[in-house]
């Protein structure tokens, strides 16, 4: 598949690296007692330590760390035994130290791998350079006075791992796929939620273009987008613009940009113009983080079961296609779901159940698979009506249907409604002489030579049984009676 | 090391402090006088020699993830020279 | 009742708890004697309400026969603590009106033990200075005058106004703090004994931040059981301070009285300095005398990279204030100057609230610390600190403590060295390695110069080991002897 871009001047290829801000899922900040609930009123989750008052001082949330550890384990990095926490300064309305505590030389967790899982079946290695630790800013509401900016201090301090990838992503759908993957990973952990909409996972977009094959072109960075489709959007249309500018003779400044939801493009963020000098130090109230390897080794022990491992295990023991497995395990409540319907049972059934039927469900009803109408039990239990016959697949649609709006077992359904197969030869019999009687044109017809007018005789049959026959039977039955 | 005017104005930018350009050149001069008494740091050999990272010969002690502060928005505003509805307030920035 | 204020804390505690003496009397004698000694300039803020307030609570606990360690004693606080309710303003504008919602652990200790609070001591602004005469609130003045002289001297800085304080006979004895001779300077130009413990032994929790990874808490006091006495209550771990030390405090004031027999101390040959005044040189050779005649021996030693020391200061002081003053930029406490923009509102808030020595160190700092310079200054100056450390590890295999003197010279008068960073930045160039290698030190007077003004000498130990400092230090004072007392309150 091939990735390049149709410029005027021929082909280009787009260069990709993120930077994901991930907000580690924690009761208290990374280095204060206040709390991390999101939409709380402003300033009421503040200590005076995330205010920069004189004389505050961080003592590190040792969850966060374990949080940090264990996500750099599930993307295989190295989790360094001594990393360092450094002061990154700069002024702004809500970075009330004046420095942003993080992690510059010696970062938490170095390397790492996301697979992506694209739409084809295929999957690529992403390389992520570093993982780190670090605080996440105050926020600054821009649009409720004329002259003046308010500021919200509830997630300053906040502990954020920075999740750095290596420039290795071709295209945007492959930029999303990374998000994707990564979030999965996330969750998977129970270190970040991966909720974009609160701002829980972020993503800063470094762009740049090249003719295939030369160098790295210079980039720019668009920050803090927040929706996959977003970050799709602002690549695309950084992508073209970046092109458009060099065909057009002039050159790319190296630059952070802003992107706009609404029209879908991106701009240079005005506050950023100043170059920035951020003089990196070790923080002094920190002493470097040493980590015993025996944590490590715990954590790493417990690790759950990740994606791909899971993905890789659907397609040897279940049989299911990469693309089916894929979807599957991308959240781990749709895994659990369908490891719950398909014990005992037909797997392959048992996943296009659920990635159709119970999809397609939860769609309608805008619900999350947690709060599934139908219950992975109850699923299991109408796959298990198809399975011994007593009803048809067709009419296990009309159930689940049933299912969906009562809540009511298939079972219960079923014979409420009265649709048990017909497996009777007699009842079956009885109902083709009928339909044989009411057309002996047809049937004449038919033992001239024109087989096309079974399907004619099913469908007739099938009717009169009110779809409740049992297809095979019926088939068999039909063909042995207009045989003569 | 002797520092010249743009320099100066370019480190006071960075530390937000406002150096009056009639007051550069006088800067200027005391800070290079500083730096060039420093710059003797150039006689010692430190080839091998690790930078002192914490003079605390202690391991960091990390705490447990229990919520034990904040909650007090009033208390952590009080001190504010300008304020609403709960918000610190600056001038307007534009992103 | 004079007599009051020329106890010791130990004197005066003692006649506490025999119920010879109140609180409410000892308090209210302070509160007088602050008054009198106004134009020292040594508070910031008085607050005698609250003094009153405490001693009537101590003396309640001291009927009972009960009560802490400096129960029912009065003291005063540098302005660089941050105290509950009370204006701390670390000496400059830009804490205009700054009441902290919270109490610094030393100074929270202290009331825990039973002390009384008469005020916030003045200081030079964010303890940047050797002589107080960078406060926004004015200089200090030292209680000390020249024989014969009339001219206004320094108290040394930066906690000028808890060593004239002290001095004055206006506090029994003040909390201070030392990045590189804060404590011991001051003390050694007032007559008054200063010590620095290890870094790491008292709590920067609460304490407004200059260089983190050279300020450290302590007491000045007259005597150095009264200092001792203090540091106890001060000391301890403090799991708000990630670099506090999680150790055992000793029995400091049992150490006092140790004595100096079978020690080794260490006579470091490169604190010969050349153009050293001979009155400094004459009474460190005085204090090598009274240390041997009290049994211990002395050794000379090398600790070749201590002049050094000084520039290395210079780069990382500054460079650690540029960070920890970041966050004065008239937001969230403190002055705010007003702009149109963010950025001309933070400049314009600094410039007007900072004070020329600040604005220079900040920007000294900022530009070792930027793109380009930070190999060559910051890493440099940290690489040499470490080797300032090896120095005095290497020292410390043969040696127990150390003698030196405490300052270069004795206090000058207000204006002298002021043209001159680079000369006023000398004064602290005995004490600056202790706090390079984050190790204790005391000044303890030694006598006076042909001025009549008084000279320190300074102990250094090993790290956690104050417990030798203080026994060396009161050998010292006992073979000093040192009685002499400021002209006005002889």
């Amino acid at each position: 598949m091939s990735n390049l871009i149709k410029g005027e001047t021929g082909e280009w290829e787009v260069v990709i690296g993120l930077e994901i801000h991930a907000q580690v899922v924690s009761n208290a900040k990374l280095f204060s007692g206040a709390a991390t609930a999101f939409g709380a009123e402003p300033n009421t989750q503040v200590s005076f330590v995330d205010a920069g008052f004189p004389g505050m001082l961080p003592v590190i949330n040792r969850f966060c760390v374990e949080q940090a550890i264990k996500t750099g384990l599930g993307i295989e990095g190295k989790v360094n035994e001594t990393s360092v926490f450094d002061r990154k300064n700069y002024f702004y309305a809500d970075l009330p130290q004046g420095y942003q505590i993080s992690q510059y030389q010696q970062p938490i967790v170095s390397g790492g791998t996301v697979q992506l899982d694209m739409k084809d079946g295929s999957t690529r290695k992403i390389g992520v350079t570093r993982l780190h630790l670090e605080q996440d800013a105050g926020k600054s509401l821009h649009d409720q006075h004329p002259s003046q900016s308010y500021i919200d201090l509830n997630r300053s301090g906040v502990a954020l791992m920075e999740i750095v990838s290596e420039p290795e992503m071709r295209s945007a759908e492959e930029a999303g796929a990374y998000i994707k993957k990564l979030r999965s990973i996330l969750r998977y952990l129970g270190t970040c939620d991966g909720n974009m909409e609160e701002g829980s996972l972020r993503c800063d977009c470094n762009v740049s273009v090249r003719k295939p094959g030369a160098a790295f072109g210079t980039r720019t960075e668009t920050k803090n987008v927040n929706s996959v489709r977003y970050v799709m959007q602002a690549i695309e249309y950084e992508a073209r613009r970046q092109i458009e500018v060099i065909e057009g003779g002039g050159e790319i400044k190296q630059e952070t940009r802003l992107f706009d939801p609404n029209k879908g493009t991106t701009r240079p963020m005005r506050s950023k113009e100043h170059a920035h000098d951020y003089r990196y130090f070790p923080d002094p109230d920190l002493l470097p983080l040493e980590l015993d390897p025996k944590w490590i080794a715990d954590l790493k022990n417990g690790l759950p079961e990740l994606p791909d491992a899971r993905k890789a295990r659907y397609v040897a023991d279940y049989k299911l296609t990469p693309y089916d497995a894929g979807v599957l395990v991308a959240e781990q409540e749709t895994a659990q779901f369908y490891e719950t319907v398909a014990k005992g049972r037909d797997p392959k059934l048992a996943a296009n159940w659920v990635t159709t039927e119970l999809f397609g469900a939860l769609n309608r009803t805008g619900k999350a698979i947690q709060d599934s109408p139908v219950t992975a039990r109850a699923l299991g239990g109408l796959i298990d009506l198809i399975s011994d016959g007593t009803i048809s697949g067709r009419i296990a649609k009309e159930v689940f249907e049933a299912m969906v709006e009562t809540g009511k077992e298939a079972a219960a359904i079923v014979e409420e409604k009265g649709l048990r197969q017909v497996s009777d030869t007699g009842a079956i019999e009885k109902a083709i002489d009928e339909v044989m009687a009411k057309n002996q044109d047809k049937v004449a017809e038919y033992r001239a030579g024109k087989d096309k007018l079974l399907g004619f005789f099913v469908g007739q049959t099938m009717k009169a049984t009110g779809g409740k026959a049992n297809p095979a039977m019926l088939n068999d039955l039909l063909k042995k009676k207009l045989a003569g | 090391m002797s520092l010249d005017k743009d320099t100066v104005r370019k480190v006071a930018t960075l530390a937000r402090i406002k150096v009056p350009d009639a007051d550069l050149d006088n800067m200027a001069k005391e800070l290079s006088g500083v730096l060039g008494w420093i710059e003797q740091l150039n006689e010692v050999d430190v080839t091998g020699v690790e930078p002192m990272t914490s003079v605390a010969k202690m391991k960091l002690t990390m705490r447990a993830d229990d919520v034990t502060d904040g909650g007090d928005a009033e208390t952590v505003t009080q001190n504010a020279p300008e304020g609403a509805h709960g918000f610190f307030v600056v001038p307007k920035v534009v992103e | 009742m004079a007599a009051l204020t020329h106890m010791t804390i130990a004197e005066a505690r003692a006649a506490l708890k025999a119920k010879k003496i109140s609180s409410a009397e000892l308090t209210s004698a302070h509160l007088k004697a602050m008054e009198e000694t106004r134009g020292l300039n040594a508070f910031v803020t008085e607050t005698p309400e609250r003094a009153k307030a405490d001693a009537a609570r101590a003396d309640a606990v001291l009927a009972k026969g009960e009560g802490g360690s400096l129960e029912g004693i009065p003291l005063g606080i540098k302005d660089l603590f941050c105290t509950e309710g009370i204006l701390t303003t670390a000496g400059s504008h830009i804490l205009d009106g700054f009441k902290p919602p919270y109490e610094s652990t030393v100074s929270a200790k202290l009331w825990q033990a039973g002390a009384v609070m008469l005020g916030k001591l003045n200081m030079d602004e964010f303890a940047m200075g050797s002589s107080n005469i960078t406060s926004h609130h004015g200089p200090v003045k030292n209680p000390w005058r020249k024989k014969g002289g009339n001219a206004e001297l320094v108290p040394g800085g930066s906690s000028g106004g808890s060593a004239a304080a002290v001095a004055a006979r206006a506090v029994m004895g003040a909390t201070a703090t030392d990045t590189g001779g804060s404590i011991r300077q001051p003390a050694a130009f007032t007559g008054t004994v200063g010590i620095k413990p290890t870094y790491g032994r008292c709590s920067r929790w609460g304490i407004v931040a200059f260089a983190s990874s050279l300020d450290q808490a302590g007491p000045i006091a007259r005597t150095v059981l009264d200092s001792a006495i203090m540091l106890q209550a001060m000391s301890g771990y403090d799991p708000k301070d990630s670099t506090s030390a999680n150790l055992p405090v000793p029995n400091f004031e049992a150490a006092v009285e140790r004595g100096v027999k079978g020690l080794k101390i260490g006579i470091p040959k490169e604190y010969r300095l050349d153009g050293a005044p001979k009155e400094i040189i004459d009474l460190w050779e005085k204090g090598i005398a009274w240390l041997k005649d009290a049994g211990a021996t002395t050794v000379e030693i090398s600790l070749p990279h201590t002049k050094y020391a000084l520039p290395v200061y210079y780069v990382i002081a500054p460079a650690e204030a540029s960070s920890n003053l970041a966050r004065y930029d008239g937001v969230r406490f403190g002055l705010r100057v007003p702009g149109k923009t963010l950025d001309e509102m933070y400049e314009n808030t600094r410039a007007a609230g900072f004070g020329a020595e600040v604005k220079r160190r900040v920007l000294i700092g900022t530009y070792v610390l930027s793109a380009g310079y930070y190999d060559a200054y910051y890493l440099r100056a940290q690489r040499v600190r470490s080797l300032i450390l090896r120095d005095f590890t290497e020292a410390y295999r043969q040696v127990d403590a150390i003698l030196t003197p405490a300052t270069p010279s004795a206090a000058f008068a207000i204006g002298e060295k002021s043209d001159d960073p680079v000369a006023m930045y000398l004064n602290d160039v005995f004490t600056v390695t202790a706090n390079l290698a984050g190790l204790p030190g005391i000044s303890v007077p030694g006598g006076l110069n042909a001025d009549g003004l008084p000279l320190g000498l300074q102990v250094i130990g090993r790290a956690f080991d104050e417990e030798t400092v203080f026994a060396v230090g009161r050998a010292l004072e006992k073979a000093a002897n040192f009685t002499a007392m400021p002209e006005g309150l002889r």
